[in-house]
């Protein structure tokens, strides 16, 4: 460093060095950085938010990995709606009719449902819905967009997690979509193909969000570019759906700047047993997450905490 | 050697001003009809510009059928970040005819795009990448690629319209 005689005996380098996350630790391959080093020890703090990231890295007997090209984008809202958003099932139908329509258009029988379905509290503030769309999944869940050619090849695929996890688990993991939000500001969604979300934000009214596309390390090129192209029928700020949730949001922003407007209704299925997709549990998770630390004192907070 | 005969500057030019225009006045259809049959469309992200659609995340990544999808979706009524439309003005400059590759043209051009929309103006800015093919006596596009300058989509948040 030049000149730095110049300064005091006081000056010192540690104290302008880069500071360093107060913790970081990694479950199966998400790496977590954290800037409060009285929380929860990662494992702890992932609470029942862990299946849900086996049940994504599990897709892969060798890893997964972060494909190239991230999707950089934003959305003029606050940054709480876009875990709503991640995790509501309600919205899916009338905001994605259009895309809906381009699965009708591509083949696929988009009313043959499955039967699973179901919204969790993971605890900590994290929620998960699951369930089951006939929309194909890149891992081993064909339908018709994907080729005729390619069918053998899929149960080919559907086989080796069948003799991996037993018929059951193979299911839920291939069969089944899941759409996760890691309190406060990861999203793993895993559906169409497996997208890894974070926002920020940035104001009170904007956010930026990154997207990244997930894939299992040992994918063939051909399997990879047939998830990639799945990815991008629903997926990211060019996709036939995203660009509408982002309008929503924005549109939902807009209509906050209205003072009178107290409440977001979130009290869908509060009576049920066996929340559903499209209730509100898991939006309410993560909001009486968000009022605890918010409202709780803070000697509160540290004594939880130790 | 290539027997193709290369089109002028402005024969390319007035393709290019043409699909703009096409496209600032939501003339889709018509914009359509300016395509080959195997055309695709492709806008990569802005990280990796120079990547390959097969084994990099795109943002758009469209082949003909899924062009033809995008279009109907937008002259819709359920598209609803282009429900109304949203204005869009193109300037297209530095056009080059630069070479062929069998009997396609290939073609670059600079871009400045504005989209308005509740009285914001969110500004794209980059360059064609265009693989022209001959019918004829006329050329259509086979490839459409929009290569961005801007770093992120911010704050534009999607590109939801033909970029």
């Amino acid at each position: 460093m030049p000149g730095e005689e110049s300064y005091s005996e006081a000056f010192s380098r540690d104290e302008l060095r880069l500071a360093s996350p107060a913790q970081v630790d990694s479950y199966r391959g998400f790496i977590f950085a954290c800037l409060d080093p009285a929380a929860d020890n990662l494992y702890d703090y992932l609470a029942g938010a862990r299946e849900y990231l086996d049940l994504v890295a599990d897709q892969s007997e060798v890893g997964m990995k972060v494909v190239p090209g991230q999707q950089s984008y934003s959305a003029r809202a606050n940054w709480k709606l876009m875990p709503e958003n991640s995790v509501d099932g309600y919205h899916a139908l009338p905001v994605h009719q259009r895309y809906f329509g381009f699965l009708k258009d591509s083949g696929v029988d988009v009313k043959n449902f499955g039967a699973h379905q179901r919204a969790l509290d993971l605890g900590n503030g994290h929620a998960v819905i699951e369930f089951q769309l006939p929309w194909g999944r890149p891992i081993a869940q064909w339908a018709p967009p994907f080729g005729e050619h390619r069918k053998a090849h899929f149960d080919t695929l559907r086989r080796r997690f069948d003799e991996r996890f037993g018929k059951e688990r193979a299911s839920l993991i291939c069969d089944t979509s899941r759409n996760l939000v890691v309190f406060p500001n990861l999203v793993i969604n895993d559906i169409m193909a497996i997208t890894i979300r974070t926002f920020y934000p940035i104001s009170a009214d904007y956010m930026e969000v990154n997207a990244w596309a997930l894939a299992p390390i040992d994918e063939s090129a051909e399997d990879s570019a047939l998830r990639l192209d799945n990815f991008l029928t629903f997926l990211g700020p060019g996709g036939f759906a995203t660009p509408d949730d982002v309008e929503m949001l924005e549109s939902c922003q807009r209509g906050f700047v209205n003072r009178e407007i107290e409440w977001s209704d979130l009290s869908r299925g509060m009576q049920s047993e066996h929340p559903l997709t499209t209730d509100d549990l898991q939006l309410r998770t993560f909001w009486r997450r968000w009022n605890q630390l918010m409202t709780q004192p803070e000697p509160i907070r540290a004594r939880n905490a130790a | 050697m290539s027997t193709v005969t290369l089109p002028t500057r402005q024969e390319v030019e007035d393709l290019l001003y043409r699909e703009a225009a096409l496209l600032d006045e939501w003339r889709l259809e018509e914009w359509l009809e300016m395509l080959t049959d195997d055309a695709i469309y492709q806008v990569p992200s802005t990280d990796a510009p120079e990547g390959d659609a097969r084994n990099t995340l795109y943002i758009i990544a469209d082949d003909a059928l899924r062009i033809r999808s995008r279009v109907k979706q937008l002259l819709g009524k359920l598209a609803w970040a282009e429900n109304p439309h949203s204005r869009t003005r193109r300037m297209i400059t530095n056009v080059r005819v630069v070479g062929v590759d069998g009997d396609d043209v290939l073609v670059t051009a600079n871009f400045v795009v504005h989209r308005m929309r509740y009285e914001t103006v969110d500004t794209y800015v980059g360059r064609y990448d265009y693989r022209l093919a001959h019918f004829g006596n006329t050329l259509k596009i086979r490839e459409r690629r929009t290569i961005l300058d801007n770093e992120a989509l911010r704050p534009h948040g999607k590109i939801s319209f033909i970029l």
